[in-house]
């Protein structure tokens, strides 16, 4: 279980990850029991008849999944190595591209993450001392409740209980409304395949976390500026860091909130919106910003065929007494002249 | 036996020529073809047709710049955002003629439903060239449902009306092949059809725009608003009457052979009051325009780039119009009026461009740079806007759209 020394917090994640995968498993297996059920019916039944605002408040929020795991990038940590990249490459069996990982020539663009490459490490001039280069990396952030899975009129998007976001490819017919929604702009779209294009994006390993791994990028991060665990425990460490070292960070643990909050999360030296990082993005789900629309749409089912029936009915009901006026006038004529 | 072989082929060539060929024989029908329009829309389609063939060995990049940023381009902003209200032709008149009883529109009722339910077909064909995948579009009817999805339900929703809008239609269809039992039967489920084409209709046009509810930062915020389903659904009312009066205007000039005595001589006066509702719909869309952006109180963003091109936007193509129609209405100028609904057509089309495109990842760099569609994506929307100009056109030359066919004329 021990790897090299330099990253004692991934090994500790590490360890911690395998047995929580293992109680995950567990828990998937057992599933929900039959008396678990009823008791949940029964108490939703008898709060709904007693009346407990409270609970009431609270139901439909979704907090997560328990236990489920996370990232940590501290941006002050990374080098600009691309050891990331080179392990991502080779742990997805992604083609090797034209520039070798060890050139810095890449650095010259600004890059994102496409049908190649899960993952890029982009570099920014520090605002705070112009000699100076700020490495971000660049992948799928795995979002507590994503916009791509709500997104998705196929459900090929599916937020996992231990944490990565995956997708299926033999389920999607390529509308690509899921990179609409993202608000990261992470889905990539393979343009150039004629008949079997997909949407290319991180999994954060699942299959590895799943086996009780850790990720790739994880594992070769030389400066332990990425790593792995679970969720809760990487949030508790990066605000310890952040009390701890006050003039190192900026108080803002991006993606602590962010749409919901995040799986991958990123403490930084300077503000997120200088690396690039989208700011303007709303601190809910964005599950939130179509419910209401959702939930009237069984209202129109119901109202509109009895609100336009009764119009129809009314138009009907004036004909007839149209009619019936007609008739009755031309009887007293008839009577009148006679 | 041979006779009877004979007589067969004979009846066959006739209802042949009957039906297809407007009564001419192959000859006179090629050479009727020849015009210069024509000429014109076969190099349209020589151009785009192969394209949207070398799209399945080559990749959709041949055809579009849609990239990992900008994955929609022209086919859904211009065919599926822009086409749908266009075509909500079909439940605008017949939710006021069926329910609300506007009976002197009868003339109007059968090429407003045509319109809809072409531009509908035709919004799916754009989306059909947009897809990866498009031979798994029935996806989401059958192997597995994404409900909490507003895709999901604009899926449904247009899969189920373009069903409608066929039987809606279907009594056309019957009476040019002269299936009197079948129409009857058609016709008895007008009344149901029409009131699920209401429900389907405010539904899917309101989720067009629900769908950009998901892309809050993406969308410049003058256009981003909670408000975006009811703007969709009360602008597609206008785009609707605008529509049927350049629809209506365009048939009455180009295929006058076609059209009745009583469509021609009603037109004028049809179109007048069709302006009118016009007039009357723009108003209401123009004051929830300005509810939304009081509620999110975006005034100060009018005094930025994207806001003078909002301002031009909800004054130029949003009231302007309005002004115009109000003016023909009064001046019962049938000119005016279609002046004014040429314009609201375009400006509906840009409305949904604006969002879809012009507004949606505003602040990427190199933004206006990134979202001009190279010649190809072009190409290939002529030439789906051509096919379906056709098909338009084939239908009015022989359905009775325009016109009553004798047979049936009592039956009203």
């Amino acid at each position: 279980m021990a790897r090299t020394p330099k990253k004692p917090v991934a090994d500790e994640k590490n360890a911690a990850a395998k047995g929580d995968a293992d109680r995950l498993d567990a828990a998937a297996q057992k599933g929900i029991s039959r008396r678990c059920f009823l008791g949940t019916v029964t108490a939703v039944g008898a709060s709904a008849v007693i009346g407990n605002p409270s609970r009431l408040n609270a139901a439909g929020e979704f907090a997560g999944w328990p236990n489920r795991f996370g990232m940590l990038t501290d941006l002050t940590a990374c080098v600009g190595c691309r050891s990331c990249e080179k392990a991502c490459n080779e742990a997805n069996n992604l083609p090797r591209p034209s520039t070798p990982f060890d050139a810095a020539s890449v650095f010259n663009d600004k890059r994102r993450p496409d049908a190649k490459a899960y993952t890029v490490v982009n570099r920014y001039e520090d605002p705070k001392d112009k000699n100076k280069f700020i490495y971000r990396k660049l992948q799928c952030n795995h979002c507590n409740e994503p916009g791509c899975a709500t997104a998705c009129p196929i459900h090929a998007y599916n937020k996992t209980p231990e944490g990565p976001v995956t997708y299926n490819e033999d389920l999607c017919f390529g509308c690509r409304y899921c990179m609409t929604a993202c608000p990261f702009y992470v889905p990539a779209y393979d343009y150039e395949s004629a008949l079997e294009p997909k949407i290319v994006k991180c999994t954060m390993c699942y299959g590895r976390v799943k086996a009780g791994g850790i990720p790739a990028c994880a594992e070769a991060c030389p400066t332990g500026a990425v790593t792995f665990g679970k969720r809760e425990d990487l949030l508790k460490h990066a605000r310890e860091k952040l009390s701890k070292n006050p003039g190192r960070y900026i108080d803002h643990i991006y993606g602590e909130k962010e749409v919901g909050g995040t799986s991958w999360m990123y403490i930084s030296g300077v503000p997120f919106d200088s690396l690039g990082f989208p700011t303007n993005i709303p601190n809910r789900p964005l599950v939130e910003e179509t419910k209401g629309f959702l939930s009237a749409v069984p209202l129109v089912f119901t109202v509109w065929p009895a609100l336009f029936g009764m119009c129809y009915a009314a138009l009907r009901h004036r004909d007839e007494a149209d009619k019936e006026k007609a008739e009755t006038e031309k009887n007293e004529e008839v009577i009148n002249n006679g | 036996m041979a006779n009877g072989t004979m007589a067969k082929t004979e009846n066959f060539r006739s209802w042949f020529m009957d039906k297809l060929l407007m009564g001419m024989t192959w000859p006179e029908y090629m050479r009727a073809l020849i015009t210069p329009f024509n000429v014109v829309a076969a190099i349209i389609l020589a151009v785009g047709l192969p394209l949207i063939a070398l799209r399945f060995y080559v990749g959709l990049s041949l055809v579009t710049h849609s990239s990992n940023e900008y994955p929609w381009g022209l086919f859904l902003g211009w065919g599926l955002f822009g086409g749908v209200p266009l075509s909500a032709t079909g439940f605008v008149m017949a939710t006021a003629y069926y329910i609300f009883g506007f009976k002197k529109y009868h003339h109007l009722v059968r090429l407003a439903v045509l319109t809809g339910l072409l531009g509908y077909f035709f919004a799916v064909v754009y989306l059909m060239t947009d897809l990866g995948r498009p031979w798994r579009i029935y996806y989401p009817m059958g192997v597995a449902f994404g409900t909490a999805s507003v895709l999901f339900l604009v899926a449904w929703h247009v899969a189920t009306y373009l069903t409608v809008q066929l039987v809606e239609f279907s009594p056309a269809i019957l009476e040019w092949l002269k299936s009197r039992r079948i129409r009857k039967w058609a016709l008895r489920v007008t009344i149901g059809m029409t009131i699920a084409g209401i429900i389907l209709s405010t539904l899917h046009q309101s989720a067009l725009g629900a769908m950009f509810l998901l892309a809050p930062g993406k969308v410049h915020p003058l256009w981003y608003s909670s408000y975006i389903p009811v703007l969709f659904l009360s602008s597609s009312v206008y785009a609707a009457l605008s529509m049927l009066i350049v629809v209506s205007a365009l048939a009455a000039r180009f295929l006058r052979d076609k059209c009745g005595k009583s469509f021609l001589n009603n037109l004028p006066r049809l179109t007048l009051g069709l302006g009118k509702g016009a007039a009357i719909a723009i108003y209401v869309y123009f004051a929830i325009k300005v509810i939304a952006l009081a509620h999110d109180n975006n005034w100060h963003l009018l005094n930025t780039g994207y806001g003078y091109w909002y301002l031009v936007e909800i004054f130029l193509l949003v009231l302007a119009p309005a002004l115009i129609y109000s003016l023909g209405v009064r001046k019962a100028s049938v000119g005016t009026v279609r002046f004014a609904a040429f314009l609201s057509v375009f400006g509906v089309i840009m409305n949904r461009i604006n969002i879809s495109i012009i507004s949606f990842n505003w602040n990427l760099p190199n933004h206006l740079q990134n979202i001009i569609p190279p010649w190809k994506e072009v190409a290939v929307v002529m030439a789906i806007a051509t096919l379906h100009i056709l098909i338009f056109r084939w239908i009015l030359n022989r359905m009775p759209v325009l016109r009553e066919e004798p047979d049936y004329e009592e039956s009203h």
